[in-house]
């Protein structure tokens, strides 16, 4: 109940700030950093929960924009239509790589996850429709009211994006679901031996991720009004994906919220302020501190304090 | 006889070309003690993991209950009756020891939560793991560890429990309180394999034992038979 509440106070006042007179730059950001909340939320289903580590979350964002652009311009098909399309391919490509692991675990799931993105880049250069390799320019339709800006809606549909992929992730956590694949990620065969359908909760996950991950890929490029394959399947949103399910740490629905607001919101910070390589160079040293220093991540952290005040 | 809970018919398994199982068979009545011994290397995991499920056999059938099982995955099969314990204790470490008791409860028996918490609760108290509940299952001791495989296959509510080595490096009173526990789930109608090398235990528990060597039965009969039997004498002497 409290988590509805506070979903729904979150709605709403971000649905006060798209209407109130802030500067427009605000929402170009914040939807990036919505956008790594949600990306990281579905990441963490398959690979904090399942322990599964997908370094394609490029390759199901990037399969859920060029599906909304193909429906844009092939039936100027509104963007809610666009989403659910997009999440349905993602899960589709999802179902896809969660046949993988009947027989790939561990590091060798993971490299097969990085062919998948290479694979779908390949695609999308040589296709023409989509643009090919120099892309495709886009005009955006006219925006709904009450919105004043383009950008404005886009944020509240990212906010509400980021709501819809953690109400999933916090349910799947606490349902017998989250209690298998925390199973299956300790031990398969200990947990196909305690009756847990090790291979449909691994396709569960790997649709149920690479779906939100679909979703959250298809306003990419209306946000843009661009798509084009090398920054559209580019390796830096496996970087939101996973850093931000690292740095706030994987055990947790909240972990993944935490760390890609800490981290998102620093990227842009810094990016403005410093400059986009800088903000390449400190989000990979954070990621090596964390990764060295505090694998649970912010959470985890927590937690040890929280024990260490106790006594 | 009455019906075999468990037939396994010329069971084959190959890893390349090594042959693990060579046309096992074995016949198994409801609510009997078998035991299952072989040296090092001889098939005795490899043919229960093709009754349990972990491993597919080559050739031959694995009948439960009359119903032939071998295509069957794992997790159908334990939820057909067939519990197992693993030789190496393969806790789920993330979780406590309650937690990994629920995992069964949830996904063969579907119980609501309390209600499997409760009997979860019961099985803990008669394995003596009950003031352990809520402790992290990765702080627990070697001999606890295989207490919580016990318990926990005792959880999925097998009608057949494969007990794999489960004693292996406990001490004198604590193999003795394993063997109670067998002993007692016996009693209450549940047929049990039981592989261990720990032959004064295997041979006192187990009605009739069956002895594996280099994948095939050399020899089977009642403990007493086995333990005179040349053939065992020599596989595990090597005289």
């Amino acid at each position: 109940m409290k988590f509805w509440i506070a979903a729904a106070l979150f709605f709403v006042a971000a649905l006060a700030i798209a209407l109130s007179g802030v500067n427009e730059y605000f929402f170009f950001a914040a939807y990036v950093v919505l956008t790594a909340v949600t990306l990281a939320t579905a990441w963490n289903i398959l690979g904090g929960y399942a322990g599964y580590v997908n370094f394609g979350p490029p390759a199901f964002f990037g399969i859920g924009a060029y599906t909304a652009v193909v429906l844009f311009k092939w039936l100027e098909a509104p963007l809610a239509a666009q989403i659910a399309a997009g999440a349905a391919m993602g899960g589709l490509l999802g179902f896809g790589v969660g046949l993988l692991t009947l027989r790939l675990r561990g590091i060798f799931f993971a490299i097969a996850t990085v062919a998948v993105v290479f694979i779908m880049e390949t695609l999308m250069i040589n296709w023409r429709y989509v643009g090919g390799a120099t892309g495709l320019q886009l005009l955006r339709p006219p925006v709904i009211a009450p919105f004043e800006t383009y950008a404005r809606m886009l944020f509240v549909v990212a906010a509400f994006m980021a709501i819809a992929s953690v109400a999933i992730a916090r349910y799947v956590q606490g349902s017998w679901i989250g209690r298998g694949l925390r199973a299956l990620r300790d031990s398969e065969e200990a947990a196909e031996a305690n009756g847990v359908p090790t291979l449909k909760l691994k396709l569960f996950a790997c649709v149920t991720s690479g779906a939100l991950m679909g979703a959250a890929g298809a306003p990419m490029p209306m946000y843009l009004s661009f798509i084009e394959p090398a920054s559209t399947f580019n390796l830096s949103y496996t970087i939101s994906a996973l850093g931000g399910s690292i740095i706030g740490g994987m055990s947790h629905w909240l972990g993944p919220i935490i760390g890609a607001l800490l981290l998102g919101s620093l990227q842009q910070i810094i990016t403005v302020t410093i400059s986009g390589e800088v903000n390449v160079l400190i989000v990979g040293v954070l990621l090596v501190l964390f990764v060295v220093l505090a694998p649970e991540g912010i959470l985890g952290l927590f937690k040890r304090w929280l024990k260490a005040s106790s006594r | 006889m009455a019906q075999s809970i468990l037939e396994v018919r010329g069971v084959s398994k190959h890893f390349g070309g090594f042959t693990a199982l060579s046309d096992v068979s074995i016949d198994i009545a409801p609510g009997e003690r078998f035991g299952l011994i072989g040296p090092n290397g001889s098939g005795k995991t490899t043919l229960i993991n093709c009754i349990s499920g972990a491993l597919r056999n080559d050739g031959g059938s694995i009948r439960f209950e009359g119903a032939e099982i071998s295509a069957l995955p794992a997790y159908r099969r334990t939820r057909k009756g067939i519990a197992r314990s693993f030789q190496i204790p393969r806790p789920f470490h993330s979780m406590s020891v309650l937690d990994n008791l629920l995992v069964p409860y949830e996904y063969v028996a579907h119980l609501k939560e309390s209600e499997a918490e409760r009997q979860a609760m019961d099985i803990l108290r008669r394995i003596g793991l009950a003031e352990r509940a809520h402790a992290p299952s990765s702080e627990l001791s070697q001999v606890e560890l295989r207490k919580l495989e016990l318990a926990r296959a005792m959880a999925a509510r097998p009608r057949l429990l494969i007990s794999d080595e489960a004693m292996a490096g406990l001490s004198g009173s604590e193999v003795e309180e394993v063997l109670k526990i067998l002993f007692d789930l016996n009693a209450q109608g549940i047929t049990i394999i039981m592989i261990e090398h720990i032959m004064q235990a295997v041979m006192r528990f187990s009605q009739r034992v069956v002895c594996l060597d280099a994948g095939r039965i050399i020899c089977e009969g009642a403990p007493g038979a086995i333990v005179k039997n040349a053939d065992v004498q020599r596989a595990y002497l090597g005289a």
